[in-house]
């Protein structure tokens, strides 16, 4: 009898590196859709109000970072930071570069399409980052998200759904939740004191905008109807099928730690699995009303806390390089 | 772009007759190339170039830290090897890769050779590169030269020589293959009426070869292959060659070796692996068995080897037939070993240890090439006719300080293939390196690199100099009688 060979198991070091390649694509696609989309909106709104470029640095968690380095929140400033700035770990460039780099070190574990898609999207950031900030502002972010979606329609259909897969859509889930939640708490708080202009044609062209920022808006028109930004914060946490919705891709990063280690779904193996399962289960059964009752940006800095400790569960059960001894003498 | 201007000069040129007439092997070509309307070729050229840039075929250049990856120029005019010229090189390379690894497997066992005076013992024990922890070890088969990549030129007669052996961990293959893939998609139309011999069998070829030396009997063996990391110059070609035969792409960190063998770590835990193509040197392999300060090698590798717990391709210790000193006796290893006269001539050398030569390259460093016992990659060189005083001066001291380490050789008026080179063709100076698999049987892939020095009048065609390449056809023999498909 010839037995099947076992698929082969993946080097924790390539592991780690799919992992963050995927991380940094995700990440790359948001900051520019973020940039886009605030773009879009200032443009929209009247003059008093058009200077906010300041709040999505905000977003992407870099507040500090930004201050150190600039002395105000312009938008030329800000563009620069999130698009170009090397200093900026988190910036369009770097984000493009560090994921390049994973991707040259498991070039063999990846598929060539993926690999060529990633050096193109470098390609073009090499070209652009040559000014201070794009040229063609909107067309840039554009091409950017459009770039990062081809990487991963790529992934989708030339990469076998293996363990690397699994990997990469772990890594791509945890940064999509992670930025979903950061752009709903920044935005919130920043809409909702305008207690004022509810009902006014800004309030709604504001909401529309965080729904865009997270390219939600025409599926929460399909599932919602009315903007009210109760129903958006269920919307964005809590949808199962929006592919945005934190519940979502929480329930997707447990699945494919599940393909990973082999263990029925409901029970878990690692503390990562334990981690995810806790929070999956958390978000299935949430309701909304009752968030927002407790407390919404505390809800907004348990949960980071949380995808925080499932980030670092994840190198340890998977990435840290295992003790010495075989575990089998193969 | 037409070839009605095109001069040979006084070279031998692998497309045209001294007369200027079209060599009848390239005669096709030349039409298809000439027929092309205005400017289309250097739109090509420039398809090309983004092509490459695109796929990210790129090397890393040492001590450029600024921008370190580099396309290797591509040209389009490909080098046709005749089919009757090609079966001699392939029963030459056979032949010679068979004798030099019968001369390791003696040095390394009684050293019959150096005892019946065939060549100098301490010509060989002095080589640096032999390694005294491979004494009795007997890899499969016998072979310690798995992958091969000989360099071939020619001089002004056309005669083929070898020049070097390069049996440590040559380099280069991955550029054959990606070649031919980009001439195939940019200019198809070159291809058209000719029957070019395929090259993409070579990843198989050399997966079967690296699974037979597996040391366990094993119905499926783990090959994996070993580099030194993403900053090596040759690390498109490890994640490339790795990719294409579906193994794994290690770096010694990913390793470790306890009494059992050498073991991945996965993600599952580690996991055993039985075969190593190790595109590392024997000096950074193992710290504990050759340089301790080596952080790219794996621990305790060569005792795991020595046990016969893991396979290793190529075998450490082979370099001792890598010296160029050593290179020098080839053709008196075919005689002895295969006993037969050597079908693919040596470049005649002069050995610096040996009195009078000594003179005689020092007395002549304007005329010949200078080389160091073992260094590659155009380092450690001195071409005397487009040296300097003071270069010579520098060699000549170098050489007396130690002349074991140097040998020369006349400079050869390397054979030539026209090149574009701005808006037009001129010569330039290629050479040819074909890949050898040696397992049970011994494989050579049609054809090879062929490597171009794109400065005009440079003889010097590696990567690291400004060298670039071209695709190289091994052309089918016309079909016997009746027509061609």
């Amino acid at each position: 009898m010839t037995l099947m060979p076992a698929s082969q198991p993946l080097l924790s070091r390539v592991a780690d590196a799919v992992y963050w390649m995927a991380r940094y694509i995700e990440r790359a696609e948001n900051v520019a859709r973020f940039i886009g989309v605030n773009q879009n909106l200032m443009l929209d709104l009247p003059g008093g109000f058009s200077d906010q470029w300041q709040p999505i640095v905000d977003t992407t968690g870099d507040r500090a970072a930004f201050l150190d380095h600039y002395r105000t929140g312009t938008k030329d400033n800000v563009v620069h930071f999130l698009a170009f700035d090397a200093e900026n770990p988190n910036s369009i460039r770097s984000c493009v570069l560090a994921a390049r780099e994973n991707a040259r070190s498991v070039r063999e574990t990846i598929s060539s399409e993926m690999w060529e898609q990633i050096n193109s999207l470098y390609l073009l950031l090499a070209a652009e980052s040559l000014k201070l900030v794009p040229e063609q502002l909107p067309q840039f972010c554009h091409q950017v998200r459009m770039a990062c979606h081809l990487f991963q329609g790529i992934t989708e259909v030339t990469l076998s759904h293996g363990e690397a897969w699994n990997f990469i859509r772990l890594g791509s889930m945890l940064e999509r939740a992670d930025k979903t939640t950061r752009i709903l708490d920044v935005k919130y708080f920043i809409l909702l004191p305008s207690v004022a202009d509810v009902g006014t044609p800004y309030d709604d062209i504001q909401w529309a905008a965080v729904l865009k920022s997270v390219s939600g808006f025409e599926m929460y028109r399909k599932r919602h109807g009315r903007i009210a930004p109760e129903r958006i914060v269920e919307f964005l946490l809590l949808d199962a099928d929006f592919p945005r919705a934190v519940r979502h891709c929480v329930g997707l990063a447990d699945q494919s730690l599940h393909a990973i280690t082999g263990t029925r779904p409901g029970t878990y193996s690692c503390a990562a699995e334990r981690r995810a399962g806790l929070l999956r289960s958390e978000l299935d059964y949430a309701q909304a009303d009752a968030i927002i009752k407790a407390g919404l940006h505390e809800f907004f800095d348990a949960l980071e806390a949380k995808m925080n400790i499932i980030d670092e569960c994840i190198r340890g059960d998977f990435f840290a390089q295992p003790a010495l001894t075989p575990a089998a003498a193969g | 772009m037409q070839f009605s201007s095109y001069d040979t000069q006084a070279f031998y040129d692998e497309m045209f007759e001294s007369d200027g007439r079209p060599r009848p092997h390239a005669r096709l070509l030349l039409e298809t190339v000439e027929s092309l309307s205005d400017g289309q070729l250097l739109r090509y050229k420039q398809a090309a170039e983004r092509m490459l840039l695109q796929m990210g075929i790129t090397f890393n250049v040492y001590g450029d830290t600024a921008g370190t990856e580099r396309i290797f120029p591509f040209d389009l005019i490909p080098r046709i090897v005749p089919s009757g010229e090609w079966d001699r090189i392939e029963r030459g390379l056979k032949q010679r890769v068979h004798a030099l690894n019968a001369f390791i497997d003696d040095i390394y066992h009684e050293q019959k050779i150096l005892k019946d005076r065939v060549i100098p013992s301490d010509v060989i024990l002095s080589a640096v590169s032999y390694r005294k922890q491979c004494q009795g070890l007997d890899p499969p088969w016998r072979v310690w030269c798995h992958v091969t990549g000989t360099d071939l030129v020619r001089d002004r007669d056309g005669q083929y020589y070898v020049l070097e052996d390069n049996l440590r961990v040559p380099s280069g293959v991955s550029y054959v293959l990606e070649n031919r893939e980009v001439l195939k998609h940019i200019f198809p139309a070159v291809f058209e009426g000719l029957s070019v011999r395929p090259v993409q069998e070579y990843p198989s070829r050399l997966l079967e070869m690296l699974e037979s030396i597996a040391p366990r009997p094993h119905h499926d063996p783990r090959v994996v292959l070993l580099t030194p990391g993403i900053h090596n110059s040759a690390y498109f070609e490890h994640s490339y060659l790795a990719q294409q035969m579906g193994v794994q792409l290690v770096e010694g960190r990913d390793l470790t070796v306890d009494g059992r063998g050498v073991f991945m770590r996965t993600t599952k835990g580690l996991e055993r692996v039985d075969v190593i193509y190790r595109r590392i040197d024997d000096d950074f392999l193992d710290p504990q068995a050759f340089r301790e300060d080596s952080m790219l090698g794996v621990s305790g590798l060569m005792a795991a080897y020595q046990a016969g717990r893991v396979a290793l391709a190529n075998a450490p210790g082979n370099g001792v037939a890598d010296d160029k000193v050593v290179y020098a006796y080839v053709p008196d290893m075919i005689r002895y070993y295969e006993d037969a006269d050597p079908i693919l001539p040596n470049v005649p050398t002069y050995l610096c240890w040996k009195d009078s030569d000594r003179s005689y390259v020092l007395e002549h460093l304007e005329q010949l090439v200078v080389k160091s016992a073992n260094e590659s990659g155009g380092y450690g060189m001195l071409v005397g006719p487009h040296s300097t005083r003071e270069q010579r001066e520098e060699f000549a001291v170098k050489i007396e300080a130690n002349p074991r380490n140097y040998i020369a050789q006349p400079t050869l008026g390397l054979s030539r293939v026209p090149t574009i080179v701005g808006d037009h063709f001129e010569g330039r100076h290629v050479d040819l390196r074909p890949y050898v698999l040696c397992g049970k049987e011994i494989y050579v892939a049609p054809g090879g690199l062929t490597r171009v020095a794109m400065k005009k009048g440079s003889l010097v065609v590696n990567s690291s100099q400004g060298g670039g390449s071209k695709d190289t056809w091994v052309l089918d023999p016309p079909a016997q009688g009746g027509q061609q498909q």
